[in-house]
């Protein structure tokens, strides 16, 4: 499909069992994507949200809306505007760092994507890192030459700009 | 109170006095009380049949219906029901049994994962891990059921918690913040729907099952006859629009009627009311009605857009915005497509199928005829899945809502029967017969038990062949001959299979037998079987799959003795200018 891309879609469901495996299960049998979903708790008692990355074209796309909206406990689901959204993701990454000259650099790489080391040992560093996909990609790619041994990610999560609210 | 005791009075308040179940270990506290309570409990001998029978059941009364099952077995043998069910929008609350909640996830003994088995079947399902839950869970149960589109809801049900002690509460409430399903069209989209209407001069209205779940088979019947418009159905649809009057076109789709096809192909304006357009309706999307405009109303908005691309979308209750609509035509002055109407009416009639035949062994339209000669327009009839259902679908004139229960959707063999044990136990003072083929009816005959010991009185036609018909007329057509097990040999003799579990049986093999033996078995008041040995060689014409709905194959005998009627043209071309 020509104008498919990636989506962000915010949905505020009820915080209760089952929930997640309703909104995977559904993706999966209607054969939509998920490339990243993250779920926790939101603002209101005993209600979440969840943030699914997804790809396909405007046609999908409201299918997935649609057939989210039928889950009896999906009480609202939107897919976000890019431009007006703001968008991070939370990355932990383990390096070998056993010499000194490469811990330094690092430690520099580290700083200037704002990162933190938070763990440290004889051998390796792990940092913690936050911000957009493309961000911590670039991160990982610099950090792939003094040897990464884990990688966490949380997947995206997402919140409209400004004053409005989904 | 019991939690068991609370599952019985939450059913009893929401109107329920049947159920179709079978029990098993983890039901033992249910059975306990159902054995001190008013419920009427109907012991099926399979629990395929307990759903089907609650979903046959539903779709004859409009109210919801209920099954039960015991953990693990009794609810993977409950699924096939609920999916059936759930493809059709029948609204069925199906109570599972489940291990104790301190065993569930250790494997125990009869343990299934039945809410995740039924997630993707079910419009919703529960657990309640307390029994306080219950009285709230099964009023929510009944309303997603049986509001918005209609669908079966899972009930899943531990031992403990039916076990366990409760106070019940004097008033239930339910909070489902995320249901609310939208019942008034926007009066925009209605506006817009009646200047495409009275633009066209070509209307057809397709109506789908949601005119007989939203009981707007009359606002169906005033839109065509206002407009002169002609009203083509889905399989779902058969019956909200009485077949014998001259601008019923009968079914649509593959194993449609030819006018139907044919004039949903012309037609410059289809107004599809509570149908999603499925394949088998359809055809090739790319070629299916595109010289129209196409108005989708339907109540749930996944269904609009879905499968085929629509002009004017309406969400909503189908009998709220038919009646809007039609308010609104009717302030127009002329809104008669008098020409469109008068052609309707001449095409119809030159391509009537034929449904008389002397044959031995009896053509399935024969067959056909006779029973349709043998019942009234309040007969519920159920049909199986296969040829025996497309025959019927085909060539039986319904003329009411509610009197043609067939598993369209999921395709179920072994449905019809249980089915039309649901729909006798909903309308004691209705006749109900089955239509089913041999290879389906044998999949669920234990059940012959349930009607003799319960004395329901429905009377099952076996359409026997021998052979798994449809699957063997596509080996015909599309597989070079090649019957690669369909063939289903020489047993058993369904007379003796019926008499053994004491049900009255016969035999119709000529022309002329099946109407008195039919109306023979209808007035004896007790369940019968009648075994009727068909012609095996003959086949339905089709639209093959991937073609469009004119591309149709195989030869359409039409009624060319009907006096008056205009002799039978073979294609659009042939029909010359409209």
């Amino acid at each position: 499909m020509t104008n498919e891309r990636s989506h962000i879609i915010s949905a505020v469901v009820l915080h209760r069992p089952g929930v997640l495996q309703r909104v995977a299960g559904l993706f999966t049998r209607r054969g939509f994507n998920i490339d990243a979903i993250t779920v926790g708790p939101s603002e209101k008692d005993g209600v979440a949200r969840m943030t699914i990355i997804s790809r396909g074209d405007e046609k999908v796309l409201e299918q997935i809306t649609k057939q989210l909206n039928k889950l009896i406990e999906v009480i609202k689901v939107r897919d976000l505007d890019p431009p007006s959204t703001v968008l991070r993701e939370l990355c932990l990454i383990k390096t070998h760092a056993s010499h000194e000259k490469a811990r330094s650099e690092i430690i520099q790489y580290a700083n200037i994507f704002r990162g933190r080391i938070i763990d440290v040992s004889p051998v390796n560093l792990t940092i913690e890192i936050t911000g957009t996909p493309e961000k911590i990609d670039a991160l990982i790619d610099l950090l792939q030459n003094f040897g990464i041994q884990e990688i966490a990610r949380t997947g995206p999560t997402a919140i409209t700009r400004g004053a409005k609210t989904i | 109170m019991k939690g068991s005791r609370a599952i019985i009075q939450s059913l009893t308040d929401q109107g329920v006095d049947v159920v179709f179940g079978y029990p098993g270990g983890v039901l033992l506290p249910l059975y306990d009380e159902i054995y001190d309570s008013d419920l009427r409990h109907i012991l099926v001998r399979h629990e395929q049949c307990a759903a089907h029978a609650a979903d046959g059941f539903a779709r004859a009364s409009g109210k919801v219906g209920v099954c039960i099952g015991t953990s693990g077995p009794g609810a993977t043998n409950l699924v096939t029901g609920i999916a059936t069910a759930y493809m059709d929008s029948s609204p069925v609350v199906a109570l599972a049994g489940q291990v104790a909640s301190h065993l569930i996830g250790n494997d125990a003994f009869q343990e299934v994962d039945t809410l995740g088995l039924t997630m993707p079947i079910t419009k919703h399902s529960f657990q309640p891990m307390t029994p306080t839950e219950i009285p709230s869970m099964i009023k929510s149960a009944f309303y997603i059921a049986s509001t918005g589109r209609p669908g079966p809801v899972v009930l899943d049900l531990p031992k403990d918690v039916q076990e366990a002690e409760l106070e019940y509460p004097d008033k239930i409430t339910i909070d489902l913040p995320g249901y609310k399903p939208t019942k008034k069209g926007h009066p925009l989209q209605v506006k817009r729907a009646a200047e495409v209407i009275l633009n066209a001069k070509k209307p057809v209205i397709l109506a789908g099952g949601g005119v007989i779940l939203s009981g707007s088979s009359d606002e169906i019947f005033k839109l065509s006859e206002l407009l002169g418009a002609p009203v083509t159905t889905t399989l779902m649809g058969k019956g909200c629009f009485p077949e014998d009057n001259p601008l019923s076109l009968g079914m649509l789709g593959m194993h449609g009627r030819k006018v139907s096809n044919f004039l949903v192909d012309d037609c410059d304006c289809l107004v599809a009311v509570g149908c999603r357009f499925s394949d088998r309706t359809t055809g090739d999307v790319s070629k299916f009605a595109v010289n129209a405009k196409i108005i989708h109303i339907d109540v749930d908005p996944a269904e609009i857009g879905k499968n085929i691309p629509v002009d004017v979308p309406i969400v909503g209750d189908a009998k709220i915005i038919l009646s809007h609509l039609i308010r609104v035509i009717s302030q127009v002055e002329s809104t008669q497509k008098k020409e469109w109407t008068e052609h309707v009416k001449q095409f119809r009639s030159s391509c009537l199928p034929r449904l008389s035949f002397d044959d031995t062994p009896l053509k399935p339209q024969q067959v056909i005829k006779e029973i349709s000669e043998a019942v009234t327009d309040d007969t519920i009839l159920t049909t199986d899945v296969g040829q025996n259902q497309m025959w019927m679908a085909h060539y039986f004139t319904s003329r009411n809502p509610r009197k043609f229960i067939s598993s369209g959707g999921l395709g179920t063999m072994g449905f019809g029967f249980p089915a039309a044990m649901g729909a006798k136990v909903a309308l004691p003072e209705e006749d109900v017969i089955a239509v089913c083929g041999d290879g389906g009816f044998l999949m669920v005959c234990q059940d012959l038990a349930t009607v003799k010991e319960y004395d329901i009185p429905v009377v099952v036609c076996v359409l026997d062949n021998r052979y798994l018909g449809m699957v063997a007329q596509w080996q015909k057509l599309f597989y070079q001959e090649r019957i690669s097990h369909t063939e289903l040999g020489e047993v058993p003799d369904f007379v003796k299979l019926a008499e053994a579990f004491g049900v009255n049986a016969y035999r119709v093999k000529k022309p002329g037998e099946m109407k008195e033996t039919l109306k023979e078995a209808l007035n004896s008041g007790e369940p019968t079987l009648i075994d009727v040995i068909i012609d095996p060689n003959e086949i339905l014409p089709m639209v093959p799959p991937g073609c469009g709905l004119t591309e149709m194959v195989g030869e359409y005998k039409v009624e060319r003795e009907v006096p008056g009627e205009i002799p039978y043209r073979s294609s659009a071309a042939e029909r010359g200018g409209d």
